[in-house]
C-alpha cells in the first residue's frame, strides 16, 4: 500500500461521512414519528399509559445509549430477527431517539393553555381536531429550537454505532488510523468533521431559540 | 428464549468492581470539571477578549463532537505526538473536559441570570473582584442552574460507558467481560444496564440532597 497523503485520509472519511448523515436521518427521523405516535398516547390514554410512556423516556433517559446499542444488538438476534450492525443501530437509535423526542414535545404541548384546550373542546372538536387546529400549530412554534438543537445529540449519538461495526466516520477513522498509523491526524479530521456538521445545526437552534424566547437582556 | 440471569450475577465481584470503576471516575471527573466549568464561566463572563474566545471555542468543539471521538483522539491520537497515556487518565481527561465544556455553558446562563445591582452592592462594600464572583455571584447562580447541572453530571457518568472501549474496566467492560466468558451477552448487558439506571437515579437523589447543602446554602 502506497503512502496515504492528507487528502486521501479526508476523502475516505468524507465517503463514510455519507453514513453518519444517513444514519442520522433515519434516527431522527423514525424517532419522530415513534416520539409523535407516544406523544398522541400519552396526551390521549388515561394514567397507565401515561406512566408507562414516562417509564419508557427514564430508561432511555437514565441509561447510557452504548448498552442500549448492545441491548439491540443481542436482544434482535434472540427473537431471531438477523442482526446487522445496520438493523440494531437503526432500531436503538431510534428507540434512544423516539424517547427524548417525547419528552422534550410533550413539554411544549403543555406550556399551551389549558384554556386553549377547554375552548376548542367547548366548540365540540374532536381530540384530534383539537389538536391539529389548535393546540399542535401553537406547540409546534416552540418545540422546533429545541428539536434542532437535539439533533446534534442524534449526530453525536450515531459515533456510537461504529462500536457495532457499523462503518460511519467514527469506524472509518478507528480503521484508517490503523492502516496509516497517523493517528492524531486521522482523529482529529474526524472531529472535524463531526463538529462541520453540528456546529451549523447548534448555531441554527441557537438562532431559532432567540426568536421564540425573544433577545435576554 | 431462556434466560439465565444467575449465570452473570455470580460475576458479581467483576460488576462491582465496574461500578466503582465508574462511580470513582464520575466522582473525579465532577470535581474538577465544575472547578473547570466555574473557572471558564468566570473568564467568558468578565476575562479579556482573548480568553473569551479561547474558551468559547473549547466549550463549542467539545459540545459539538462525540465523545468517543475524543476520547479516541486522547488515547490513540496524542501519542502520536509524545504524550503517553494509561486508559484511565484518558478517560478522566475527557470526562473533566466534557463536564466542563457543558459546565461553562450552564453556569454562565445562571451568572448572566444575576440582577446587576447584587453586583453594585457588593462592590460598593469594598469586596474584591474575587470575593464578589466567589461570594455574590456564584452561590445563587448554582443554585438555580443546579438541576441542569445534575442531569449534566449524570449524562458525563452514562457516557462513560464509552471508556470500556479503551479497555477501562468500568461496569460496561465488566459486562463485555462477562458475557465474552459464558455468551449470555443479552442477560449481561440487561444487568449493567439495570446497574447503570440505579445509578443514575441514586445519583440524582445524591446530588439534590448534597446541593442545597454544601454549594450554595438552603
Amino acid at each position: 500500500m502506497g503512502e496515504f497523503t492528507l487528502w486521501d485520509i479526508l476523502r475516505n472519511l468524507l465517503l463514510a461521512l455519507r453514513w453518519t448523515v444517513v444514519l442520522s436521518l433515519i434516527a431522527f427521523f423514525g424517532g419522530g414519528l415513534v416520539g409523535g405516535a407516544l406523544l398522541a398516547l400519552r396526551l390521549r390514554a388515561g394514567r397507565l399509559v401515561e406512566a408507562i410512556v414516562a417509564g419508557y423516556v427514564q430508561l432511555f433517559q437514565g441509561t447510557p445509549l452504548l448498552m442500549q446499542l448492545f441491548l439491540a444488538y443481542f436482544g434482535l438476534a434472540l427473537l431471531g430477527i438477523e442482526v446487522s450492525a445496520w438493523t440494531a443501530a437503526t432500531v436503538a437509535l431510534t428507540l434512544y431517539t423516539s424517547a427524548f423526542l417525547t419528552e422534550i414535545w410533550r413539554g411544549c404541548v403543555a406550556a399551551i393553555p389549558k384554556g386553549q384546550w377547554e375552548a376548542s373542546g367547548s366548540l365540540a372538536l374532536s381530540f384530534g381536531e383539537q389538536l391539529r387546529h389548535v393546540i399542535l400549530p401553537q406547540a409546534v412554534k416552540i418545540a422546533i429550537a429545541p428539536t434542532v438543537g437535539f439533533l446534534v445529540q442524534v449526530i453525536k449519538g450515531t459515533a456510537l454505532a461504529s462500536v457495532l461495526g457499523f462503518v460511519e466516520v467514527t469506524k472509518a477513522g478507528s480503521m484508517i488510523a490503523n492502516v496509516t498509523f497517523r493517528p492524531f491526524t486521522v482523529f482529529a479530521c474526524v472531529a472535524l468533521l463531526y463538529f462541520v456538521l453540528c456546529f451549523p445545526v447548534s448555531l441554527y437552534a441557537k438562532k431559532l431559540e432567540r426568536k421564540t424566547h425573544g433577545r435576554r437582556a | 428464549m431462556s434466560f439465565d440471569f444467575w449465570a452473570v450475577l455470580v460475576d458479581w465481584p467483576l460488576l462491582a468492581k465496574g461500578v466503582a470503576w465508574t462511580l470513582g471516575l464520575t466522582a473525579v471527573a465532577t470535581v474538577v470539571g465544575m472547578v473547570v466549568g466555574v473557572a471558564c464561566a468566570w473568564a467568558r463572563a468578565s476575562g479579556p477578549t482573548w480568553l473569551r474566545w479561547l474558551v468559547g471555542s473549547y466549550v463549542e468543539l467539545i459540545r459539538n463532537t462525540p465523545f468517543i471521538v475524543q476520547l479516541f483522539f486522547i488515547f490513540f491520537g496524542l501519542p502520536a505526538s509524545g504524550v503517553m497515556l494509561s486508559p484511565e487518565a484518558a478517560s478522566l481527561i475527557a470526562m473533566v473536559l466534557n463536564l466542563g465544556a457543558y459546565a461553562t455553558e450552564i453556569i454562565r446562563a445562571g451568572i448572566e441570570a444575576t440582577p446587576k445591582g447584587q453586583i453594585e452592592a457588593a462592590v460598593s462594600l469594598a469586596l474584591s473582584r474575587a470575593q464578589v464572583f466567589l461570594r455574590v455571584v456564584l452561590p445563587p447562580a448554582m443554585k438555580k442552574v443546579w438541576p441542569a447541572m445534575v442531569s449534566q453530571i449524570i449524562i458525563v457518568m452514562l457516557g462513560s460507558a464509552v471508556c470500556g472501549q479503551i479497555s477501562v474496566e468500568e461496569l460496561s467492560y465488566a459486562a463485555n467481560l462477562i458475557q465474552s466468558r459464558n455468551f449470555r451477552a443479552f442477560e449481561a448487558f440487561i444487568v449493567a444496564t439495570l446497574v447503570y439506571l440505579a445509578l443514575a437515579v441514586g445519583a440524582r437523589r445524591l446530588f439534590n440532597w448534597a446541593g442545597p447543602r454544601f454549594f450554595f446554602g438552603k
